[in-house]
């Protein structure tokens, strides 16, 4: 299915889902449980998923149409064409799904998905997703601070970065299957983080969007999602977090490693070597946005890169 | 072949070439053209540029291979369609990409390789396109035009980088097209290569032919 232009562009729609919203909010404080129809209304097929909106991040800009979020993606596992992975999502079974969280810790553990879900308040945050590609979305996301997660499996000390895995069955992601010219990238996929990245409030271990259960094409059942770097970083589909003292080999880095470096931090003044990242087009607009420093989320994650150089830990 | 077949065959060819200008122009009319137009449409105009400018190229090689004459009459046509789109893909790239941003697009074609090799393969099929008339062609004399005509060899190798340079590495499809054209320029290699050797026998056998007299 291809998307109409005018299918991005949200506004009313949207507006009155924030209305509803607004007035769930306040029927759940008055103990009615109207939440779920609310956040579900607008949005089509798709388990609906409860979550209480956290007003502390929400980005003012309107969210990008949901039929854009889930038909336009960079999920390699399903295809290099941004409209593969909606096309071939179906062929990922979400269930049964366990996330293995080990390393160093002193308590690792393998989650069923439903234990994931169930490890904190699910909240919506509404966030500003920019691609490398100088293109970028805002997306109401579900989920919990990953830090949530991460506490229960008590992190040793020694432990300074965290690892994630996504899937690797060529059956579910076609795109693993290797080509007649070779493969994409080195599967399975592999993102990293330092510690204090992954413990950082904003880190959002995701399993919905829109008010409903994250689709497919999106990186079901479970992946991540660091608003402040770009998007390749937020690992999709993901069965193991490690703990580990040394820094992940990350996939995109072993791809090509002169463009995707470990901290791919959103930095409009870090040109990638083959465009400029000084300015974004954002889905559904016409003229280019300038792109901001740490993704607009610099209050509160410049400080992690204090005293680096961020030229060349790109 | 007959003129009808002729003239058949560059209707044709107008209306394939035109296709993906349609597609787009009709995309635009009924608002489908992804959710991301600018992007999808400078990519699309640019492929077609090269997918056309690798059809010219191929023409001489086919008639090469095949002895069939007809493959030259298109070349002009083809060529021109080439930089039609090329010019077209530059000015969404102008206009709709970055609008009139003089600045940042100067800044690009300095930093930027393949937007450096992109526009000096558009620049190379100016005069290429400014000289295509049967005119030309008289003012300028067979040799000197046909000269500058191999600028076209240049303007496909640009091209061909311009996409690999901008693509991720991990896709083949710029590969592709980049293969193509190494073959069509070994067929005319091959071609050049064997008419030095017929060349030299003919001098040789001259030779042999003075010889005997003396």
């Amino acid at each position: 299915m291809r998307l109409r232009y005018s299918d991005v562009t949200p506004e009313r729609l949207y507006l009155s889902r924030r209305e509803l919203m607004a007035g769930a909010i306040a029927l759940a404080a008055i103990g009615c449980d109207a939440g779920a129809e609310a956040t579900a209304a607008p949005t089509p097929a798709g388990a609906p998923l409860k979550a209480t909106p956290n007003a502390a991040y929400r980005v003012q800009d309107a969210p990008t149409k949901f039929e854009a979020a889930s038909t336009y993606n960079n999920f390699y596992e399903f295809g290099v064409n941004k409209e593969d992975p909606a096309r071939l999502g179906h062929t990922l079974k979400p269930r049964p799904w366990h996330v293995q969280v080990d390393g160093l810790c002193a308590r690792p553990k393998t989650f069923d998905i439903e234990e994931v879900l169930k490890v904190a308040p699910l909240e919506e945050r509404i966030y500003v997703l920019r691609c490398v590609e100088a293109w970028s979305m805002v997306i109401p996301w579900i989920g919990y601070p990953l830090a949530a997660l991460l506490k229960q499996v008590e992190p040793r000390p020694g432990a300074k970065y965290v690892e994630f895995t996504t899937l690797k069955d060529p059956e579910q992601f076609p795109g693993q299957k290797p080509g007649f010219f070779g493969g994409t990238l080195d599967w399975p996929y592999t993102e990293g983080l330092r510690l204090d990245e992954a413990m950082h409030p904003l880190t959002l271990l995701t399993v919905g969007m829109y008010g409903q259960v994250l689709p497919n094409q999106n990186g079901a059942p479970v992946r991540v999602v660091i608003p402040w770097k770009y998007g390749f970083k937020s690992a999709k589909s993901i069965v193991r977090i490690r703990l580990t003292d040394t820094e992940p080999k990350t996939a995109w880095n072993k791809a090509a490693p002169q463009e995707y470096g470990f901290y791919s931090n959103v930095n409009p003044t870090v040109d990638h070597p083959r465009w400029s990242q000084g300015t974004e087009r954002r889905i559904g607009e016409f003229r280019r946005r300038t792109t901001l420093m740490f993704n607009g989320y610099a209050d509160q994650v410049a400080s992690l890169y204090t005293g680096m150089d961020l030229k060349k830990n790109y | 072949m007959t003129t009808r077949g002729r003239v058949a065959l560059k209707v044709g060819v107008w209306v394939v070439a035109l296709v993906p200008l349609a597609r787009l122009l009709y995309g635009f009319a009924i608002d489908d053209l992804t959710v991301n137009p600018i992007e999808y449409v400078t990519r699309e105009l640019g492929e077609t540029a090269l997918r056309l400018l690798l059809a010219t190229l191929a023409l001489t090689p086919l008639r090469i291979v095949s002895g069939w004459s007809w493959p030259i009459t298109l070349r002009r046509l083809l060529g021109l369609l080439a930089f039609f789109y090329a010019v077209l893909h530059f000015a969404v790239w102008i206009v709709l990409d970055h609008f009139f941003d003089w600045h940042t697009m100067g800044d690009d074609i300095v930093k930027r390789p393949w937007i450096t090799v992109g526009l000096t393969a558009l620049v190379l099929l100016v005069p290429l396109a400014a000289t295509s008339t049967t005119g030309m062609i008289k003012r300028l004399g067979g040799r000197a035009w046909r000269r500058l005509h191999r600028l076209v060899y240049v303007a496909g190798v640009l091209g061909c980088l311009h996409y690999i340079w901008l693509a991720k590495k991990v896709l083949i499809q710029p590969w592709v097209y980049a293969a193509i054209l190494v073959l069509l320029l070994a067929v005319r290699l091959w071609d050049a290569g064997r008419g030095l050797a017929r060349r030299a026998e003919q001098k040789k056998a001259q030779k042999i032919v003075i010889g005997s007299r003396g």
